[in-house]
């Protein structure tokens, strides 16, 4: 694996960080005129999400890690791990647990396409798409013309999660709805 | 701004002078590095050396105003060729300069007050060497407004004199918003202490794996001559552009990129 300096130090470049696959968010070169010159670092942790921010003598290096973005297709679950297949015609398949899943695990429907974060060929990161369509499977009866309050009621999807859904929504409807927030966005034909 | 600068110096009868940006030898500074040209010598880092030859030849009153060069420094603030302002005044100390400074960056930035801090209370005195240097930066990044930073320690006293104490130099710089934006000394003329700071500069080069330079004797010969008593400080343009600007980047201050 290639070694970065840094100064080649990009936004994005991932790289191994006391054992960590990490992300450069921001590399800020700090020098006082006369003294020695310093790389202020921050680091996204792909495998816990969370920054880190270390500062180097300008000049250090880091080993690169080999991580890879990919669009894969989400197959079943066998009770303990989720299958997803590459959407690049390889087949080749991953299995991840269930804590890698968790932020997409209200979303998981089979065929959909979900972002896998790859260290070494192991997932580390599910991330769902910005937006799912899944059809809802209980929730109380529609209002029809009740378009205009704004009222909302609990609806279950077949994935199993909850979400907020206006009044008029019926039971097999399906519906978009933006991931991040969890908001119903619109019914679909 | 450049406009400016210069009639701010017009007024005051300080002379305008070029000297040259390709030379034999270069500074030893241990973290400042310079661009080779091979055949001819070096791209100067600053016009210190050869101004201050000018001063010995009783040049009076002398500022300069042009590029300078400086390898690896690259970043948000930083530039491998930036404009730097330098300017000596015989008879001033490094407070009258300071004061000549704050009227200048006033005129450029607007006026407001000047705080002063001593290095000391913004590094630790256990600390030394890369470790001062980063704690140092981190300080100078928590300052606002505009604050002078005086009484470096000796090590760092560069081409300042001491002050009667033997422990701090007359040396100071000016941190605008967490911004360096000039260093300035009361300036050293013994021969004697610049070759053994020279020399020790070049013993820790060497130390760092860096290539040790030659010491630049026609400086050396200069002082020897002797200058006046004499205060000069060094002022990085594109930065105070930035500021004045509020650009976010040295890369919006500078005509083309490199």
């Amino acid at each position: 694996m290639a070694v970065y300096s840094t100064n080649e130090f990009k936004n994005g470049l991932k790289v191994m960080l006391e054992g960590d696959p990490c992300s450069i968010l921001e590399n800020e070169y700090v020098k006082p005129g006369k003294g020695q010159a310093f790389n202020r670092v921050k680091f996204r942790n792909l495998k816990t999400g969370r920054v880190w921010e270390r500062t180097f003598k300008s000049g250090d290096q880091l080993p690169g890690a080999d991580v890879l973005e990919a669009e894969m297709e989400y197959l079943y679950c066998d009770g303990e791990f989720y299958h997803f297949m590459k959407t690049d015609g390889s087949f080749e398949q991953v299995a991840a647990s269930e804590d890698l899943v968790s932020d997409a695990k209200d979303w998981l429907k089979e065929q959909d396409k979900f972002q896998v974060t790859l260290w070494n060929d192991q997932p580390i990161s599910v991330t769902a798409p910005n937006f799912v369509e899944l059809q809802v499977t209980v929730c109380e009866p529609g209002i029809k013309g009740d378009t205009a309050t704004g009222a909302t009621k609990p609806a279950t999807l077949t994935t199993g999660a909850t979400v907020r859904v206006p009044l008029f929504v019926n039971e097999g409807d399906v519906l978009r709805i933006d991931t991040r927030t969890r908001e119903y966005m619109s019914r679909v034909k | 701004m450049l406009t400016a600068i210069r009639r701010f110096f017009e007024c005051r009868g300080v002379i305008e002078v070029q000297t040259p940006l390709l030379m034999p030898c270069t500074v030893t500074e241990p973290m400042i590095d310079s661009i080779e040209v091979p055949g001819y010598g070096w791209l100067q880092v600053s016009p210190e050396y050869p101004m201050k030859r000018l001063l010995a030849a009783g040049s009076g009153a002398i500022y300069q105003l042009g590029p300078v060069f400086r390898d690896g420094e690259r970043g948000r603030w930083h530039n491998p060729e930036f404009t730097l302002l330098e300017w000596y005044r015989p008879g001033f100390d490094d407070r009258a300069l300071m004061a000549e400074l704050a009227d200048l960056v006033n005129e450029l930035l607007g006026t407001v007050d000047y705080h002063d801090q001593a290095y000391g209370a913004l590094v630790p005195a256990t600390l030394e060497g890369d470790a001062a240097d980063l704690a140092y930066a981190d300080a100078c990044s928590r300052l606002s407004g505009r604050v002078f930073v005086t009484h470096f320690p000796k090590s760092q006293a560069s081409l300042a004199q001491l002050h009667a104490d033997g422990e701090t130099a007359a040396r100071f710089e000016l941190i605008v918003d967490g911004i360096e934006i000039a260093n300035g000394y009361l300036e050293t003329g013994n021969p004697d202490e610049l070759l053994a700071r020279f020399e020790a500069d070049n013993r820790r080069r060497r130390t760092l794996g860096k290539r040790e330079l030659v010491i630049d004797q026609e400086f050396l010969s200069a002082m020897a001559a002797g200058i006046p008593k004499v205060s000069g400080v060094a002022v990085g343009v594109d930065r105070l552009f930035m500021l004045q600007q509020r650009l976010a980047h040295m890369d919006a201050a500078l005509t083309f990129r490199i």
